[in-house]
């Protein structure tokens, strides 16, 4: 039993430095894709709140497709289709392959879009939830848009968008496992790793899932410590 | 890009769409079974702390690393290669079907709470003085309420269940996902192959959504008459 622990341990032929090199690899590749999310997802959300027609068609379709198509089908098509893009790209200009797309990049675009998805709907959600009167209110005193953005409309849109956006990184990390597929080691390919040279697929299996436990957990934490300092300045209700 | 090879792969991932619905509606039954028993363990101490700690476990972890457990580690425990269970989980279709109604169970569960708790407590009191019994306030008071305040969220989780069974393909089952990467290894056109599955998912997810839509729309009409 014991010599089975420091398998994941951090001693000689213990697996326990890898794993934690994967935990930060994991959490890299779901930081760049929350805020590949967040930046198209804001995009998105302003083009359905103020767009044209058209502009707005467009990005509901944008949301309807990334919601309803497999992650691992979208984390694919931009490895393997990335690749078969550039080499036809490459050929056509006359450059002879072989082109690789790094799984790093795919991976966190592809989750990053899949997310900027579900963000795009926290975010209008939390601007539509911003009473109009404190808006009409502040372009009455002469705020510039700028300003009435920045002073009235985001102060009060937080509140309601930290805990959804909050709800998307979890979904974010737990997407970044199936990053797997195309190589990238992070915890879910270095469980697979480690787990098929010593046969010990239940302890890394754990060792994985407490792994993502201690991220999903924190994040939960800090996600509500944003949210009581975004209330700052609202009223306590009586409960 | 051409016509004949878009059709003959199209053909060829149809004939995934079986396994993928499959997958997905028996998840769906054995996954809200399953959390109909955990929300009603939440009665006493024990099982409330049960209950929690699954929702837990299964919220908080990717479903591709719940695949590879039931997968490959419940096999490699030898109590259970030697017990009936084996007949069942040397089969990925059973491996893939039980982690997909485990993850299930612990999303259902949570959207049913959320939505038992919405029941208004005046309900319950006026059932109660009417003489109800709990059997029959929770067959024809809590549950009608909750149920159409759960259609919203449940909706999105049948889309996700049904994204989630592309993930089974890991375990080398030929649903619908499963043949688009066989086909990709063969032909190295995965542009093509990929984006004709995606075309597939999404019309089963709008499917889904619609199908969903309607049925709120026939279950609380009054909350749609006004949009009419």
């Amino acid at each position: 039993m014991i010599e089975k622990l420091s398998l994941v341990g951090f001693g000689a032929g213990g697996w326990g430095s890898l794993l934690l090199q994967a935990g930060l690899m994991t959490l890299a590749v779901s930081m760049v894709a929350f805020l590949v999310g967040l930046f198209v997802g804001t995009l998105v959300a302003w083009a359905r709140i103020s767009g044209s027609r058209p502009v707005r068609a467009f990005a509901s379709a944008y949301v309807s497709v990334f919601r309803g198509v497999p992650d691992i089908l979208v984390i694919y098509l931009f490895f393997f289709g990335g690749r078969q893009f550039l080499t036809a790209i490459g050929t056509a200009i006359g450059i002879q392959g072989p082109f690789e797309v790094s799984g790093f990049v795919a991976g966190a675009l592809a989750v990053g879009l899949i997310s900027s998805a579900s963000q795009s709907e926290v975010l209008r959600g939390a601007y539509q939830a911003v009473p109009k009167g404190t808006i009409e209110a502040g372009s009455v005193v002469g705020m510039t848009r700028l300003t009435l953005f920045r002073r009235v409309i985001v102060p009060q849109a937080l509140v309601t968008a930290i805990p959804g956006l909050g709800n998307q990184w979890q979904g974010v990390v737990k997407d970044s496992a199936v990053v797997s597929v195309t190589g990238l080691v992070e915890i879910m390919r270095q469980v697979a790793v480690a787990s098929g040279s010593t046969r010990e697929y239940l302890l890394f299996a754990g060792a994985g899932a407490v792994l993502y436990l201690i991220i999903t957990t924190l994040s939960d934490q800090i996600t509500r410590a944003a949210e009581r300092s975004v209330r700052h300045g609202e009223k306590r209700k009586v409960a | 890009m051409n016509i004949a090879f878009l059709s003959d792969i199209f053909y060829k991932l149809l004939s995934g769409v079986p396994l993928t619905l499959n997958l997905t509606i028996v998840s769906l039954i054995g996954g809200g079974i399953l959390a109909l028993l955990l929300n009603s363990m939440r009665a006493t101490l024990v099982g409330n702390a049960v209950a929690s700690a699954y929702v837990f476990l299964f919220r908080g972890t990717p479903l591709l690393i719940q695949i590879f457990v039931i997968y490959y580690g419940l096999s490699a425990i030898p109590f259970i290669r030697h017990s009936f269970l084996w007949t069942f989980l040397r089969e990925p279709y059973w491996c893939g079907l039980l982690a997909l109604i485990l993850n299930d169970a612990a999303y259902t569960s949570e959207i049913l709470r959320g939505a038992f708790r919405a029941v208004p407590p005046g309900s319950y009191e006026a059932a109660k003085v009417v003489g109800m019994t709990p059997w029959s306030t929770f067959r024809r008071i809590s549950s009608p309420i909750a149920l159409r305040q759960a259609m919203p969220a449940y909706s999105s989780e049948v889309v996700a269940l049904l994204k989630g069974t592309a993930l089974v393909s890991t375990i080398t089952l030929m649903e619908v996902t499963g043949i688009a990467s066989a086909a990709v290894r063969e032909t190295w056109r995965a542009i093509e192959i990929f984006l004709c599955a995606a075309v597939i998912y999404l019309t089963l997810s709008l499917l889904v959504t619609w199908l969903f839509a309607y049925a709120e729309g026939r279950l609380s009409p009054w909350l749609f008459r006004e949009a009419r």
